[in-house]
């Protein structure tokens, strides 16, 4: 019974319902208000990079700005163009902001995983977990709803009827289709190395920091996935989808008032989420950062009783949500042809040979092989598939190029 | 409750199946489409079979309808089409015909097995919550797949292969020869 949620397990009674139900009110106002918070310190931090001040006049250091924006576009004129589709384009932006929500309800938020114990809290003598739901398929959860947050912006663009977002929306879904491959392979890794789906069951699968998965599955998978995951994001260097410059915003062009505002809120929101997303995966969640280095142990413990998990779970996402700001600070715009050659030749082969490599390990140790006859063979078979693909890649570039075609 | 599920998946997957032939705009039709498959995921969830549900979602309506889509706004192909005019002449008589007849097929079918159709919820599934594993329902596709149909499964996979590359091959246009690269330039 590891990671079934035992509040869900028999008959419920009232007590349970109203357990559910502040859990996702909750989750709710969480979501909200960290995606305020986020955007604020976005504005903030990217100022300090770029040498400005930033936000500073609506409350304390402008911390009120993104509910004064809010506000003002709540109160204003809501466009829709002749030419658009009009159901489908007030169908868009819910179907881009409420996959961006229902992310958060499998992020495990907290809870004691440390030691082997499986993560569970009491609630008004309830025993329960600290995530909105424990899905059977867990992970593949997330990658359904990643999957269909490209329609929001795909039908977006399409039903503007006007030829700037049509075009934002195109690269859109072919960018976001070609790195979900790489996603979920990077995922595959995490899964194949933690043996469960659940997301409650990989974090409990990664005790103590030598586990974390960033360092079990060797850092690549983690590389790769969150640049996949900055692909998915549409966030710069891969934000092709709004580039101001050529597009005029992209999908979201012909959008005003409360619309945009719900796909400026989704934006923000896939950001946090998939910065948890990350956590979870690959930094153990809630679990405590262990050292044990000799002389110097320390269990990770902030002396805050039940909340520990929870501080840790925000410590690490706040790293990764000042990751992505610096992202946007410093790197510049990718071409849309090495877009599709760094996601197609790059990160999807790699990705995949990794996954081999580390099953191969893991058979490995299944069957008590030789580890080291185990990763000369391997290394050997990735290397020769390699260089097949490099001369695949190369003999199509020479044939294109002959041919007369720009890329 | 199931009742409750089945009814409402069931209004989905039919009103979603009936939009796709009903509705004029290609985009519309593909829209339908997406819900008949959100409605067959939620069937799916209601018989216990959890990974089918979320493999649905994610291949289907998630890769699958989206490419429809892409290629709908790529090749511009959003104007509703006269449907009085007829492309191909004997296509609707034919049509009727193979209609009928699978849907003759299809009762058959289920009238023939029913007695060999395990009904009820998660019948011949490993049900998480009686079996207590988290993952018994995925892991019991994973066994049948790759050890029991693993010789069905590789073929399916060549031969998913083998309809890209030969797509690629019949869509690309024959190479100019080198050597008339000059003239026309």
């Amino acid at each position: 019974m590891l990671a079934i949620d035992p509040l869900l397990v028999g008959d419920l009674d009232l007590g349970d319902v109203l357990v559910v139900l502040l859990k996702v009110v909750v989750v709710f106002v969480i979501g909200l208000v960290a995606t305020m918070l986020m955007v604020w310190f976005e504005r903030k931090a990217i100022a300090g990079m770029q040498n400005r001040i930033g936000p500073n006049k609506a409350g304390p250091f402008g911390i009120l700005q993104t509910l004064a924006d809010g506000i003002k576009l709540f109160f204003k004129e809501d466009l829709i163009p002749e030419r658009s589709d009009r159901f489908v384009f007030k169908l868009a932006p819910y179907l881009s902001f409420v996959p961006a929500f229902l992310v958060w309800t499998v992020i495990p938020l907290g809870g004691d995983y440390t030691g082997g114990r499986d993560g569970l809290v009491t609630w008004f003598g309830r025993e329960t977990r600290v995530q909105l739901a424990d899905p059977q398929v867990g992970v593949l959860l997330l990658l359904a709803l990643s999957s269909i947050a490209v329609y929001g912006i795909m039908l977006a663009g399409w039903s503007s009827g006007s030829k700037y977002p049509l075009l934002g929306s195109v690269r859109a879904s072919a960018q976001m289709v070609s790195y979900e491959a790489a996603l979920g392979m990077s995922m595959a890794a995490v899964l194949l190395l933690a043996g469960t789906l659940s997301t409650s069951g990989i974090v409990a699968a990664q005790q103590g920091t030598t586990n974390w998965h960033l360092i079990s599955t060797g850092i690549l998978p983690f590389m790769i996935f969150m640049i996949a995951a900055t692909a998915e994001l549409n966030r710069p260097p891969f934000d092709l989808v709004e580039a101001e410059q050529e597009l005029v915003g992209g999908f979201n062009t012909e959008y005003s008032s409360i619309r945009f505002a719900l796909f400026f809120l989704a934006e923000f929101m896939n950001t946090i989420t998939m910065s948890a997303v990350i956590v979870t995966l690959f930094f153990a969640g809630p679990q405590p950062l262990t050292i044990d280095i000799g002389a110097v142990q320390w269990d990770g413990d902030l002396m805050l009783g039940p909340l520990n998990g929870t501080v840790w779970f925000l410590l690490k996402l706040l790293v990764f949500l000042y990751v992505y700001v610096w992202f946007r600070a410093t790197l510049p715009r990718l071409r849309y042809d090495q877009l599709m050659n760094l996601g197609w030749k790059v990160l999807i082969p790699l990705s995949l040979g990794w996954f081999m490599l580390l099953a191969a390990f893991r058979l490995g140790q299944d069957q008590d092989w030789n580890r080291w006859i185990v990763l000369v063979v391997s290394v050997v078979v990735l290397a020769v598939c390699a260089a097949l693909l490099l001369a695949a890649t190369r003999v199509s570039a020479r044939n294109r190029e002959r041919e007369g075609a720009m890329f | 409750m199931e009742l409750f599920v089945f009814v409402l998946a069931s209004a989905m997957i039919l009103g979603g199946a009936v939009g796709v032939i009903v509705r004029n705009h290609p985009v519309h039709s593909a829209l339908s489409l997406v819900l008949t498959l959100f409605g067959v995921a939620v069937m799916f969830v209601s018989l216990e079979a959890h990974f089918l549900a979320a493999v649905q979602v994610i291949v289907y309506a998630g890769a699958i309808v989206v490419l429809f889509l892409f290629v709908i706004m790529l090749l511009g192909v959003d104007q509703s089409e006269n449907l009085m005019v007829e492309p191909i002449p004997v296509q609707r008589p034919l049509a009727l015909i193979v209609g009928v007849g699978l849907a003759g097929v299809l009762v058959t079918a289920i009238v023939q097995a029913r007695s060999a159709v395990q009904t009820g919820t998660g019948a011949g599934l490993d049900n998480a919550t009686q079996t207590g594993d988290h993952d018994s329902n995925v892991r019991q596709i994973a066994r049948s797949l790759f050890s029991d149909y693993v010789f069905a499964f590789e073929l399916v996979s060549v031969l998913l292969v083998v309809a890209v590359v030969g797509t690629v091959l019949l869509s690309r246009r024959p190479a100019r020869l080198p050597d008339d690269i000059g003239a026309t330039r």
